[in-house]
């Protein structure tokens, strides 16, 4: 039995403009995503900014009235069975609001484990392991308002957890997180699957999705644009090469050159410091690395070089589409 | 174990509540302003014994203030803090999240008559003989108790207004004025007293000073207002939160601030 099942589910936002003469304006953030996720599974959804991510998590926890559509969590409608979902469900929001600042980080879990109706026999036990978990054991006397993004973002993980729910949705865990905080995160969320959850995942740091998301659904613009494993869908670019130009400074008429040269897939930037990075994907067996430099005439380029597509190669390719 | 969240809850936000610096410095400064009116109220006016029967009223003022900014704030603080929607999202039912919340700031306003009280003493020499003791530890948590829950009423429409605590900031002082908590309400227009019923402070005031100065009638009956008016705003309150949820999930906005 699917443990998240979404059904052609849709948003629309109502919005004003305009300060005298006001306008309201709909905004369609998510249009017609379905998926399912199977028991024991790590599901990513992948995409960037304002793809929709966070207004798909919102309908499944309960949190907004989908538009249209339905959704199911073990076999629960979130709307009709809102409160039976919100007992079985943990979840987790990325950023470092949702605490109580001036309390302590033990006063939080106390708090949230009577809200969730964790016996008060086990809560001091439960709050202890929650605490090991996440590596915050010995300060958890300390007030919140003190706590770095990571730690905070842990006991939010924490938090979702304290009724053991079986399926856990973590929105942008590892968000403004260190390098090293957000790799302790991610050796977090691995537990909690290897533990026999269900986890649905949102991010759009696409080696995040690749190391911990055994199926990925990519979504941009309010729709899904590719479903598979990390491998489906690099293998979808895969037969292709991608040349990776590093420039500095580079008219967008050029990229349009560029993506007009036969055999050229996509192009995108990528800032970097202050040089950008040309990626250009390209057909299988198709040599351009000269008639792409060809086009660069009269732009000062830097370092050159052709690799294998990674995750974030066919997101790009995917998401570039829509 | 409904009760054991009312009470955890209740804790809870007195602590949160408490510990911040700002709470602390308006806690000590509000009563000895609230004393200072009462006094140089009572001293402008010319009838004698009244220097008590003021200094309660200033004192439920700090119940009010405390009552509105908490519970209109307390929704919009945990708006801002981004805990909104995790207490919607949390299986509790949120009436039982909110009561002990907007109950909390009411006790905080409990504060407000003792220190109110206890300056006019230090400073104005206001006289604190209680004609009836008893009467007046069953009004006063009485009195807070209703309050609290006329700002549960108020707070359940902040769930879905975000603008709602600007009008909440606008019933300060008219409050003070029609429940008699300054002035006696036979001084005030006719059409006053009507609204002054429908509002928790108007009996609350009359419960305590009845039972603090000789002379005047039983508290009881205003005791029982009370209980009746609070009774009407937490079925109310019920009844907004229910719809206004749903609302403000239809409408998204839940996580604006």
């Amino acid at each position: 039995m699917a443990v998240v099942e979404a059904e052609d589910l849709r948003r629309t936002y109502k919005t004003t403009t305009g300060t005298m003469r006001r306008r309201s304006i709909e905004v369609e953030a998510v249009r017609g995503v379905s998926f399912s996720i199977a028991e024991g599974e790590l599901f990513g959804l992948l995409g960037p900014n304002g793809a929709g991510k966070t207004t798909t998590i919102k309908m499944l926890i309960t949190l907004l009235i989908p538009t249209s559509g339905s959704a199911r969590v073990l076999g629960h409608d979130v709307v009709k069975d809102a409160q039976w979902v919100r007992k079985n469900i943990g979840y987790v929001f990325g950023g470092d609001r949702g605490l109580y600042e001036r309390l302590s980080a033990l006063d939080n879990l106390r708090y949230f484990a009577e809200l969730y109706a964790v016996p008060p026999g086990e809560q001091r036990r439960r709050i202890d392991e929650l605490l090991e978990l996440v590596g915050l054991k010995g300060r958890e006397r300390e007030r919140v308002e003190g706590f770095s993004r990571g730690m905070r973002q842990r006991l939010h993980i924490a938090r979702g957890l304290l009724h053991d729910p079986p399926v856990v949705f973590l929105d942008e865990p590892t968000i403004g997180v260190d390098p090293i905080g957000a790799r302790e995160l991610r050796a977090t969320i691995s537990s909690l699957v290897q533990a026999g959850k269900t986890v649905l995942l949102t991010t759009h740091y696409m080696f995040e999705a690749d190391a911990l998301c055994d199926r990925i659904a990519m979504i941009a613009k309010g729709r899904i644009v590719g479903e598979g494993t990390p491998t489906e869908l690099k293998a979808q670019v895969a037969e292709g090469t991608v040349v990776e130009i590093e420039v500095y400074g580079v008219p967008d008429e050029t990229v349009d050159r560029l993506r007009r040269v036969p055999g050229v897939r996509s192009v995108s930037i990528e800032d970097r410091e202050q040089a950008q990075a040309l990626l250009v994907q390209t057909a299988p067996g198709a040599e351009l690395t000269t008639a792409l430099l060809a086009q660069l005439n009269g732009t000062t380029v830097g370092r050159v070089s052709s690799r294998e597509p990674t995750l974030e190669d066919a997101y790009v390719a995917l998401v570039g589409e829509e | 174990m409904a009760l054991r969240l009312f009470a955890k809850g209740w804790a809870f936000h007195l602590k949160t509540l408490t510990s911040s610096g700002f709470f602390v410095l308006v806690s000590v400064i509000q009563p000895i302003i609230f004393a200072s009116i009462a006094f140089f109220m009572y001293e402008q006016g010319s009838k004698s014994g009244t220097l008590l029967y003021v200094a309660l009223g200033a004192g439920l003022m700090g119940i009010w203030s405390s009552t509105l900014f908490g519970s209109g704030g307390a929704i919009q603080w945990q708006r801002w803090q981004g805990t909104l929607e995790i207490l919607i999202a949390a299986p509790a039912p949120f009436l039982l999240v909110l009561v002990p919340l907007t109950l909390a700031t009411a006790s905080i306003g409990l504060y407000s008559i003792v220190g109110t009280l206890v300056w006019g003493r230090i400073f104005f020499g206001v006289p604190l003989d209680f004609a009836h003791p008893l009467q007046l530890v069953v009004a006063l948590p009485v009195t807070v108790f209703s309050l609290g829950l006329l700002g549960l009423m108020l707070a359940s429409t902040f769930v879905l207004y975000r603008q709602a605590s600007a009008f909440s900031n606008l019933l300060e002082y008219p409050v003070w004025l029609i429940t008699g908590l300054l002035v006696p309400l036979s001084l005030l227009p006719g059409w006053v007293t009507p609204i002054s019923w429908l509002l928790a402070p108007t009996w609350g005031v009359k419960a305590i000073r009845d039972a603090a100065i000789a002379g005047n009638p039983s508290a009881w009956p205003a005791i029982g207002m009370c209980v009746l008016l609070g009774a009407a705003y937490l079925v109310l309150g019920w009844f907004f939160m229910q719809n206004f949820e749903r609302l403000a999930r239809q409408r998204a906005t839940l996580s604006l601030t």
